[in-house]
């Protein structure tokens, strides 16, 4: 087992820089395409990773990423579309296939056995034998931990993995991955569970792969971990390619407007949304009032107030924490600190039935997962969460039920043959509806909704757009939670910016725009914000003017005026995309 | 790895990072003394159990500590622990395998209606059967992605039906010839100690050469612990669980066909909750009923318990046998508690 000579054939000159012809890409995937029932996940996609560099592969949720990277390493099959690796096109049936062809994965999450020990962990499936064909463990036990001192990590191999920290683990699974003889190592995202510290590590390692002429697709939407280390980048955007090209040159507005499918310097406003123009009389005293919520690695605190009357929009990149402050603010998601008031009582300890009692309802991002019951009908999923209110000693009243269903239908003009309809017939605008129906019958004073108008069709959109606009006027407090920054900026009064689990900036008013969006979303401090708690913790609610300016010998992209450059993302961006789904 | 790679980094082209030192943050810890007895009563507690009964009963019941009946405890107890052999191997991959009783039963049947034939074909016989049914649980579980239980549920009633249609609803008995060679694997002895004792023990130790020293052992760890991750990490899951499955029903079908040898016929009534048996033996002895965790040995332990409490309450006398069944009940109780108790500590510190 010597992991670092598996250096494969392509000549270490090979580097990042040294492209006088064009070499044969290590991994390439050629028009590749992946439906899934109802959504194309990956639209005609191209992409080439070279050896020995570094290459970013970055896109808002729902891009494709993560669908790219099953389909490069055997999870999933494209269903057109090739891979190639050095040049020869295959296919892999299982992800054991691309290992054996020297692609190997680091998961997000981490993907070891967590009873079994670390050097058990390293070497599954490959394990060192000695002359009987038995596993040699003494051997197992010294090369895992030399293989561990490599990465600066000092643990005993025999420790079951599960007692080691996240952090630890994931190191553990970046060794496995390494040591496999890779000629491509894919990264999702992994640092989101590391200490700084240990960042610092994984960097190392990786300009120690580059230097060994490895490729590293490296997927993340840190921004300052990308511009340090990555060579290329790659942008994906609703299953479909949107740019590939050098990394420094790219400015960060630029990159991450091609996330979002945004041109800044398109005139906005054009009413592709179905929000009135006009915004909301919020009341004076907040309804929601959110201090300091802390869980480790992924918020950081983040205080917010709502009030009655306002859509409050709440931005952010993918992993800034969006989804999390929601779920938080539902009990949902435990906390390790912080309180949440609503109409100035506490919340004792938040659970999810607290929340709802106190008048806090959420419409979750995962419709299938976490919301509609797909079997029951109309009606059932309506009554769902208001039974509670309409039973009487266990009893369910069935003329309530239909009186309740029968105005909800109207009124959310949910399009369904009748109450007693299956829910899972019905169109994902419709879905939504119905979703949004429950909550509403349980008379909220406060409704989260996270990602409302995802994966349904232009005009359910547009309606349910105007709905929240209508519910915000009727005086109910709305939280949006929304990666198209149309909807955002249009639906909501006030926007609160979050990044790496941290309240980033706050736009109010006239400042509601898309440029300044964008730069706060883009923005970053000198320090990495990202991971270290100290630094993040904030006054909350900082807003614009205090935020710290762009200078620094590490900026490496300072900021131009909004406007003052006109990317042109990939050439096929259409200013108001819509969902595929 | 840190020693090869300054052979391939030369050090002029090392990234600047690499040339400070690297932090060794983590002190290689040393496991506390409290956790080590911890991990040692969790993985051999039911030895340290079944000493303590065993030394105890010697006192009490002279008749208890005699040669004699240490050779019926232990050849009473070496089918259910070729059964529970096959049942750790499934519970380990985090499956359930219900069928082994009626396969049991069914493999007895075959290799008393065999045994005629020689004493290959009262081996060959059953083995194959079980092995089959084993095969179809196995094909049904990884490859239909059905539920173990589900599964093994269906083939315990399929293989009982079996059985029944084959001796006409347990009218006919075949009976194995006398004095035969497989008569003799079932009765015959080597220094006092029957065969069975003796393949039961075989099997033991290349199951547990089979669990701990090869990369097939291994996978079952993995598949138990984290399908998902043993997917990813590119191990043949779905190939082991059909191995696995297969297995339990060859071992299941072998402890039958022993069994009938030693009676002399094939009894279709044996077997009938063997299958909570085993799985009571298997989870004594330690191994994680969801996956993932367990030995071969603490398996051996379990059934020798189960053995001598059955064997305990016989010598009483006074005692109704049936309350071996309320005692098992609350060993098995008892384990289960102190395994969680002890997991538990084990993980704070």
């Amino acid at each position: 087992m010597a992991p670092t000579h598996a250096t494969p054939p392509h000549p270490e000159t090979a580097g990042a820089g040294a492209a006088v012809a064009e070499p044969v890409p290590v991994l390439e995937a050629r028009s590749v395409s992946k439906r899934f029932p109802g959504v194309v996940a990956l639209d005609d996609v191209s992409f080439a990773l070279r050896a020995g560099e570094v290459h970013a592969l970055v896109g808002e949720n729902g891009a494709g990423k993560s669908t790219l990277i099953k389909v490069l390493t055997g999870v999933y099959q494209s269903d057109e579309g090739e891979v190639r690796v050095s040049g020869q096109p295959v296919r892999f049936a299982r992800p054991f296939e691309a290992q054996q062809a020297g692609i190997s994965t680091i998961y997000q999450e981490v993907n070891l056995v967590p009873l079994m020990s670390v050097a058990r962990n390293i070497f599954l499936g490959r394990e060192p034998k000695n002359r009987f064909g038995l596993i040699d463990f003494p051997r197992m036990n010294r090369e895992t931990t030399e293989l561990l001192d490599g990465f600066g990590v000092r643990v005993d191999p025999k420790r079951p993995l599960h007692t080691l920290g996240i952090g630890t683990q994931q190191m553990v699974a970046l060794a496995r991955a390494v040591s496999v003889q890779a000629q491509v190592v894919i990264m999702d995202e992994p640092t989101s569970s590391l200490e700084p510290r240990e960042v610092e590590t994984l960097f190392r390692v990786i300009e120690n792969l580059r230097g060994q002429g490895i490729a590293v697709l490296y997927v993340s939407h840190r921004m300052d971990e990308l511009y340090r280390i990555c060579d290329r980048v790659t942008v994906l955007r609703d299953g479909r390619h949107i740019h590939t090209g050098e990394l420094a040159p790219l400015e960060r507005m630029q990159l991450v407007s091609m996330m979002l499918g945004r041109d800044m310097a398109e005139v906005r406003r054009d009413g592709l949304t179905g929000f009135a123009a006009e915004g909301h009389d919020a009341a004076r005293t907040p309804v929601l009032t959110a201090k300091g919520l802390n869980r480790r690695h992924q918020l950081h605190g983040i205080s917010v107030e709502l009030y009655a009357g306002e859509v409050l929009g709440l931005g952010g990149l993918l992993g800034s924490g969006r989804s999390e402050t929601a779920k938080a603010l539902t009990g949902a998601l435990p906390l390790d600190g912080g309180e949440i008031t609503v109409d100035g009582k506490r919340l004792g300890r938040p659970t999810p039935a607290a929340a709802i009692r106190a008048g806090i309802s959420m419409l979750p991002e995962d419709r299938k997962a976490e919301g509609i019951v797909p079997g029951l009908s109309v009606r059932e999923n309506i009554v769902l969460a208001a039974m509670p209110r309409l039973s009487k000693a266990g009893i369910v009243s069935r003329a309530k039920q239909d009186r309740i269903v029968d105005i909800f239908m109207k009124r959310l003009r949910i399009k369904a043959s009748s109450p007693e309809q299956k829910v899972g017939e019905l169109s994902g605008g419709n879905q939504q509806k119905v979703l949004l129906a429950r909550w509403l019958c349980l008379e909220p004073k406060v409704l989260l909704l996270d990602e409302p108008t995802r994966g349904i069709d232009v005009g359910a959109k547009a309606e349910v757009q105007s709905l929240i606009d209508e519910l915000a006027r009727e005086g109910l407090a709305v939280l949006l939670i929304s990666s198209d920054i149309e909807e955002l900026i249009e639906g909501a009064d006030r926007i609160v910016v979050l990044r790496g689990g941290a309240v980033a900036g706050e736009l109010a008013g006239d400042e509601v725009d898309e440029s300044r969006l964008l730069e706060v979303l883009a923005d970053h401090t000198p320090d990495t914000v990202n991971h270290t708690p100290d630094t993040v913790n904030r006054a909350p609610g900082a807003v614009l003017a205090d935020r710290t300016p762009d200078a620094g010998p590490s900026d490496r992209t300072p900021h131009a005026a909004p406007g003052d450059h006109t990317p042109e993302p990939g050439g096929k961006a259409p200013a108001g995309q819509e969902d595929p789904r | 790895m840190n020693k090869t790679q300054p052979a391939t980094v030369p050090p002029a082209e090392a990234p600047a990072p690499l040339k400070s030192a690297p932090s060794r943050p983590e002190p290689r810890p040393e496991r506390s003394t409290g956790s080590r007895i911890g991990a040692l009563v969790q993985r051999q507690g039911v030895l340290a159990v079944l000493l303590t009964v065993i030394l105890i009963a010697s006192f009490v019941y002279p008749t208890f500590a005699s040669v004699d009946n240490a050779r019926g405890i232990t050849v009473q107890a070496s089918f259910l622990a070729i059964v529970a052999l096959g049942m750790t191997l499934v519970i380990i991959t985090g499956g359930i395998d219900l069928s082994v009783g009626s396969v049991f039963a069914l493999g007895g049947v075959l290799a008393a209606w065999a045994s005629p034939w020689g004493f290959f074909a009262a081996l060959f016989v059953p083995l194959v059967v079980c092995g089959t049914i084993g095969l179809v649980n196995g094909l049904l579980i990884a490859r239909a992605n059905m539920a173990p239980f589900i599964v093994t549920l269906a083939s315990l009633l399929a293989a009982r039906g079996i059985l029944l249609a084959f001796t006409d609803e347990g009218a006919t008995t075949y009976l194995v010839p006398k004095d035969s060679a497989f008569a003799e694997l079932g009765q015959g002895s080597v220094w006092g100690f029957g065969y069975p004792i003796l393949i039961a023990l075989a099997l033991f130790g290349a199951g547990g050469l089979l669990l701990q020293r090869t990369s097939f052992g291994q996978t079952l760890f993995a598949v138990g612990g984290s399908s998902d991750a043993a997917t990813l990490m590119g191990l043949p899951v779905a190939r082991t669980k059909i191995l696995v499955y297969t297995l339990s029903g060859l071992l299941a079908g072998l402890a039958g066909a022993l069994n009938a040898a030693r009676l002399s016929s094939g009894v279709t009534i044996v077997g009938v909750g063997m299958e909570l048996d085993a799985i009571s033996a298997v989870v004594i002895g330690g191994t994680l009923l969801i996956g993932g965790a367990g030995s071969i040995s603490g398996t051996l332990w379990g059934v020798l318990l189960l053995a001598v409490i059955q064997n305990l309450i016989n010598q009483i006398g006074s005692l109704n046998s049936s309350y071996q069944s309320v005692v098992s009940g609350g060993f098995l109780i008892v384990v289960v508690v102190a395994q969680r108790y002890l997991a538990r500590s084990r993980r704070t510190t």
